[in-house]
């Protein structure tokens, strides 16, 4: 850095600095922050809800299914053949038609015990997505295709030998294919294995539907287990259950080798609509939207005041480079910003997490590395926004003209993804191409394809990953800034 | 203002600037020079091009055809220019919300200056009692003070002010002619434009007088007036009728410059007496026209006054 551009950048520093107009402003930012994180944490009330089950990994699961179990000592196997899953989808109140849920399942599983959250391993058919082998709640391979039923029978089969359970498919009973093999850490001295029936609920219309998904079974061939089978409805209490459509249970029933189950529910990692009343650390930052009108609004007139006043020309006198100007000022913003967007962050987002915890919210959990990058995020999504009001005052010369611009750019497409009745098409699209697409930094969930969900900016998924996101913002800022220094170098002050 | 006399000033040399506003010519060949050690006038009526040749002095804004140095060189290539040229432009505005001290902080550090040349700066315009309130409040007068602390505050061996005497209360005016010669007197450079004549009386040793673009003059203050008293004489009488029909014979124009009074030229001093005696026709005195600033303003500029108010009579024709 040249001693001239340090002299410049100290000049739009100390500028800055005294206007207590645009200081206070910043603050305010980050006061907002912290406000809406408060009233987010202080207006809720789920105290006395019952506890929402984590995986092996601290994540929270669906585990919510029908289970026909007994123990199985040491090392065994067990096979069985899958004839029909059959599935209903709620119509209306109180009715029920039969339909195709993509991700129910009907197949084997070995797991700890009958406690939500156990690990496990287990293979299954599907309701249109094939075999698949899955454990620990996140994991999924896929097998052959094909949904089973009367005249396609899928034979699936499921080997322990210690930690180590592979998963087998045959069309015929004779020539099995290997679907996975996999390690699964505290099985413990008995797990139980056995047949289960899941059914997960359907996106339907803004939400999702319970369903309800029946399965034949026969030829049922166990290995190093014993005893009675026994029929359970797991996880039916669960936060992360939807429970079963009006009418309808749980069940088994045998006859002639062949069991009927019936069965709702899911075993898998838990997203937004899993849990509808969770929360996340995007929602604790839903003040960001305030603290970035308030930092667009400070970013706009840091320049616009000048051409206000004319002061623009004692600035361009005293500093001739006028490309460092625009530079000075840039940097000078943004830092003061980004210092403000973290500070606000870090404050709102530890506080409101605890109040809503401690109101009996769960708050879907992040990783140290995620809250990191989420703050940094934020911080810098609200300097890079306040740089591109700069850059738009510094084009239109006009205060007022470059709030509502860069307020309609950045801030109106996500207000657009808040109102729930606004397509998912229309509101990936807009969080995809405006600036707006840079609040995915803020996205602490992970979609997975194994589960059906509303995977949306409302829900809190955004269509890009956090740092290309942001990339979107930063591009335009970069154009706007790039106009605004040809602009500035090229018009009479 | 500073302890030791600026040695050996550069001059700003404006030559043959030409601007466009679309089709409107703003400048059409400006050229001037101002030299260390004396206050330069730049007088001219309103859109005679004076903010507009100031701007681009300071590299503010381009033009067509021309160039501005000082010292040679165009200001834009000066290393921190705000400690080789001071300026003050016609709008002084600082930030309303900044405090006056404020203002002159951020200007400071723009030129590398600590905070004691600011305060310093401060007393020197007398500034000291309001410097901490925001400049919002402050009166034109207190502007343009603050604006004159801005300019000297790199301690500058050329100042170039627009229009500093605007909204400046007499006792205002009287200081700014003051402060005006002393960093003239201390071998500065000093351009500072005015559209009203009367407020650099006394002040400026030197005049550009602009109009329409141009200047119509360029020369010192004794040479202007000096130019525009020549062969003129001053006749008190009370025969004004007769006196105007026989010097007129004689070749003479005469205007009536007040109630017995007339201004004769085209004939010295001692003809017109001669004449005036053979004729018979009175008179009370007869002495050499010493012509004022204003008059030598009002001569250059009539052709170039743009907005000119029409007389009653004008009117009723």
């Amino acid at each position: 850095m040249t001693a001239g551009f340090a002299r410049v950048l100290h000049a739009e520093w100390t500028k800055f600095t005294t206007v207590r107009a645009w200081v206070t402003g910043t603050v305010t930012a980050a006061l907002m922050l912290v406000l809406f994180a408060l009233l987010a944490g202080i207006s809720s009330d789920q105290k006395g809800s019952p506890p929402v089950p984590t995986g092996p990994g601290g994540e929270p699961v669906a585990d919510s299914f029908y289970f026909v179990h007994r123990p199985l000592t040491g090392n065994g196997s067990i096979t069985v053949s899958v004839s029909a899953l059959d599935s209903s989808i709620p119509e209306g109140p109180g009715e029920l038609r039969p339909g195709t849920v993509p991700w129910a399942k009907a197949g084997l599983i070995i797991r700890r015990s009958t406690r939500q959250g156990s690990p496990y391993a287990a293979i299954m058919t599907t309701g249109s997505h094939g075999v698949r082998m899955q454990d620990s709640y996140v994991n999924d391979t896929a097998g052959p295709p094909g949904p089973a039923s009367a005249r396609s029978v899928r034979r699936l089969r499921l080997d322990r030998a210690g930690d180590t359970i592979t998963g087998y498919t045959s069309a015929d009973g004779t020539h099995w294919t290997t679907v996975g093999t996999t390690h699964v850490s505290g099985l413990g001295p008995t797990p139980q294995a056995g047949l289960f029936v899941a059914s997960p609920p359907v996106a339907d219309g803004m939400g999702t539907a319970g369903t309800v998904s029946t399965s034949v079974f026969g030829d049922l061939r166990v290995r190093g287990a014993g005893g009675r089978w026994t029929g359970d409805q797991v996880g039916a209490g669960s936060p992360s259950f939807a429970g079963y459509p009006a009418g309808r249970s749980g069940s088994y029933t045998e006859s002639d080798g062949l069991f009927t189950v019936t069965g709702a529910g899911d075993i898998a990692p838990a997203v937004r609509d899993t849990l509808p009343a969770g929360g996340t650390l995007g929602d604790i930052l839903t003040g960001t939207f305030a603290a970035l009108v308030a930092v667009i609004v400070v970013g706009a007139l840091f320049v616009t005041t000048e051409y206000r006043t004319n002061l623009i020309r004692t600035t361009l006198a005293a500093a001739p480079k006028r490309t460092h100007v625009l530079m000075a000022k840039a940097i000078v913003l943004g830092g003061v910003t980004f210092a403000a967007g973290l500070t606000g962050t870090l404050v709102a987002g530890p506080l409101g997490e605890h109040l809503a915890r401690a109101n009996g919210v769960y708050i879907f959990p992040v990783t140290s590395s995620t809250g990191l990058r989420v703050a940094l995020g934020t911080a810098a999504l609200l300097a890079t926004a306040s740089v591109l009001a700069l850059s738009a005052g510094t084009i239109l010369r006009h205060g007022a003209g470059a709030v509502t611009a860069v307020t309609v750019a950045v801030v109106l497409p996500y207000l657009l993804t808040v109102i729930p009745f606004v397509p998912a098409s229309t509101a990936n699209r807009l969080t995809r191409v405006t600036p707006a697409a840079a609040f995915a930094v803020q996205q602490t969930l992970v979609p997975h394809h194994q589960v059906t969900g509303n995977y949306t900016p409302y829900n809190g998924y955004w269509p890009l990953p956090p740092w290309a996101g942001f990339a979107v913002l930063a591009g335009y800022t970069a154009v706007s800034l790039s106009a605004a220094a040809v602009l500035l170098r090229r018009r009479d002050a | 203002m500073s302890e030791f006399r600026v040695v050996s000033a550069p001059e700003i040399v404006v030559s043959g600037l030409r601007k466009r506003y679309g089709r409107k010519p703003a400048l059409d060949g400006m050229s001037f020079t101002v030299r260390p050690g004396v206050v330069t006038g730049f007088v001219g009526p309103n859109g005679a091009g004076k903010s507009t040749t100031m701007r681009v002095i300071l590299g503010l804004d381009a033009v067509d055809e021309g160039i501005a140095l000082i010292g040679g060189r165009p200001y834009r290539s000066l290393r921190c220019p705000p400690r080789h040229v001071g300026s003050l432009l016609d709008a002084a505005s600082p930030h309303p919300g900044r405090s006056g001290r404020g203002h002159l902080l951020w200007l400071a550090h723009a030129q590398g200056l600590s905070a004691r040349r600011v305060d310093q700066v401060i007393e020197l315009v007398g500034l000291a009692p309001v410097a901490r309130r925001a400049a919002g409040g402050y009166s034109l007068g207190m502007r343009q003070r603050l604006g004159i602390a801005a300019a000297v505050l790199g301690d500058p061996p050329v100042v170039v002010l627009d229009e500093p005497f605007n909204g400046m209360d007499p006792d205002g005016i009287i200081w700014m002619r003051g402060f005006l010669r002393s960093l003239a007197a201390q071998g500065r450079a000093v351009l500072v434009s005015s559209h009203l004549m009367s407020e650099l009386q006394d002040t400026a040793g030197h005049l550009v007088v602009a109009g329409r673009g141009r200047a119509l003059a360029d020369a010192g203050v004794a040479e202007l007036i000096a130019g525009a008293s020549r062969n003129r004489v001053a006749l008190r009488t009370t025969a004004t009728t007769n006196a105007t029909r026989v010097l007129a014979r004689a070749g003479a124009s005469v205007t009536a410059t007040g109630p017995g009074t007339l201004t004769v030229s085209g004939l010295p001093a001692d003809r017109i007496v001669t004449l005036l005696g053979r004729s018979e026709v009175p008179f009370t005195e007869v002495s050499a026209h010493r012509a004022t600033l204003e008059d030598v303003y009002l001569e250059l500029t009539r052709e170039a006054v743009e907005f000119r108010a029409t007389t009653p009579a004008e009117v009723s024709r």
